[in-house]
């Protein structure tokens, strides 16, 4: 599985993520709370020059991933030029595009094992309550494994289905295949008790 | 213990293959995304708890910075977009699910699962969906509910599909459906 990290090496790669999440907790709660236009694209400009810093691969590709609001951008200025307040529409399409990019800002430069490191962190002074964190590591590292294997019992799925039907595979086809996530569980269940459990 | 952990584990991972695969036809021609309709199914198969936990799970990876959302969206942008509401209300939307499947022991298992599905996969999900739709774009309830109620029919849709798979399993798997153990 392959995570949304950035292949473009950047400095911030570099830093540990806590302090990253911590910024970006910090910078949402400003771009809520700040209720100018004028300053909301501010922040935008600011938020676009840090993804062009790092070059024209890196930004592209962030900007692929803004890509996806593009709805809700067209819905909100339409909207606001129908209510004669076209300010107040940039003022809100200003600020989801800022909090967004900020956001995926932070998972683009931060690798999975580095996010696990805080999820980690996270559980430790629960993990001295008795909380099992260990399992929900484990946990997390079957669901990893799991997708891939479980997208592809299900495209084997739809050919079995193509193969004898000339229509399109309908939504029949899902009971056999969460049959087959909840024999996969099973045996895999068996396999963690027979080298010693959780 | 082994086998609520892996149970867990693969139902999170049942969402996410869902998002994955490409999008089932209903009879009449309409694709539904069933990425939703995994998280139902979680509440009305697994239960409450565990249900919660699984979709829990899901969030969680997606937070961390995998693709799992349909269309390959995730990382914590998804937690700032106006449908950041429905992605922290899948959790809640699972669990009231499974409270209501727990409840409703009486029913036909299908029946039950139709409605602890409509329940939390529509009513509760919605109502935090829309929160948060309200709080990202800056909008009243009532535009906001102008926006979204059209997803609702196919919502429906799913709702019982979710019943229908969970009498599904119930036959198939008995000793799987914890939500009725």
């Amino acid at each position: 599985m392959i995570s949304l990290t950035s292949p473009v090496e950047t400095a911030a790669h570099r830093w540990s993520a806590g302090p990253k999440l911590a910024l970006l907790c910090g910078a949402t709660v400003v771009l809520f709370a700040v209720g100018s236009t004028v300053w909301q694209l501010v922040f935008l400009m600011l938020t676009a020059f840090l993804y062009l810093l790092p070059g024209r691969v890196f930004a592209l590709s962030g900007a692929r991933r803004l890509w996806g609001l593009w709805p809700f951008v067209a819905l909100i200025l339409l909207w606001h030029a129908v209510t004669r307040d076209l300010s107040g529409g940039a003022l809100i399409v200003f600020r989801m595009l800022t909090a967004v990019a900020l956001a995926n800002l932070v998972t683009m430069t931060t690798r999975l094992s580095d996010m696990m490191g805080v999820v980690r962190w996270l559980l430790m002074p629960l993990a001295r309550l008795g909380f099992p964190a260990r399992r929900v590591e484990m946990a997390l590292a079957l669901v990893i494994r799991f997708t891939p294997v479980l997208a592809d019992k299900g495209k084997m799925l739809m050919l079995a289905w193509r193969a004898r039907s000339p229509k399109r595979p309908g939504w029949r086809i899902l009971i056999p295949f969460a049959v087959l996530a909840i024999d996969d569980a099973e045996h895999v269940a068996e396999a963690l008790r027979a080298r010693g459990g959780l | 213990m082994e086998r609520n952990v892996a149970l867990i584990a693969v139902f999170a991972a049942l969402i996410a293959a869902l998002g994955l695969m490409p999008n089932l036809m209903l009879a009449s021609g309409v694709p539904i995304t069933a990425q939703s309709l995994g998280v139902m199914l979680c509440g009305t198969v697994l239960g409450a708890k565990r249900g919660a936990l699984a979709v829990l799970l899901f969030v969680a990876l997606v937070a961390l910075g995998l693709p799992l959302l349909a269309g390959g969206r995730g990382g914590l942008g998804v937690f700032a977009s106006p449908t950041a509401g429905f992605i922290i209300g899948f959790p809640i939307a699972a669990f009231a699910a499974g409270v209501v499947m727990e409840q409703t022991r009486q029913l036909p298992v299908g029946l039950a699962a139709g409605i602890a599905a409509a329940l939390g996969g529509i009513l509760v999900l919605y109502i935090l969906g829309v929160s948060g739709f309200m709080l990202v774009l800056n909008k009243s309830l009532v535009e906001a509910l102008v926006i979204l109620i059209w997803y609702i029919p196919g919502d429906l849709i799913k709702a019982a599909l979710a019943g229908f798979i969970t009498a599904g399993l119930a036959r198939a798997r008995p000793a799987s459906v914890l939500s009725r153990r």
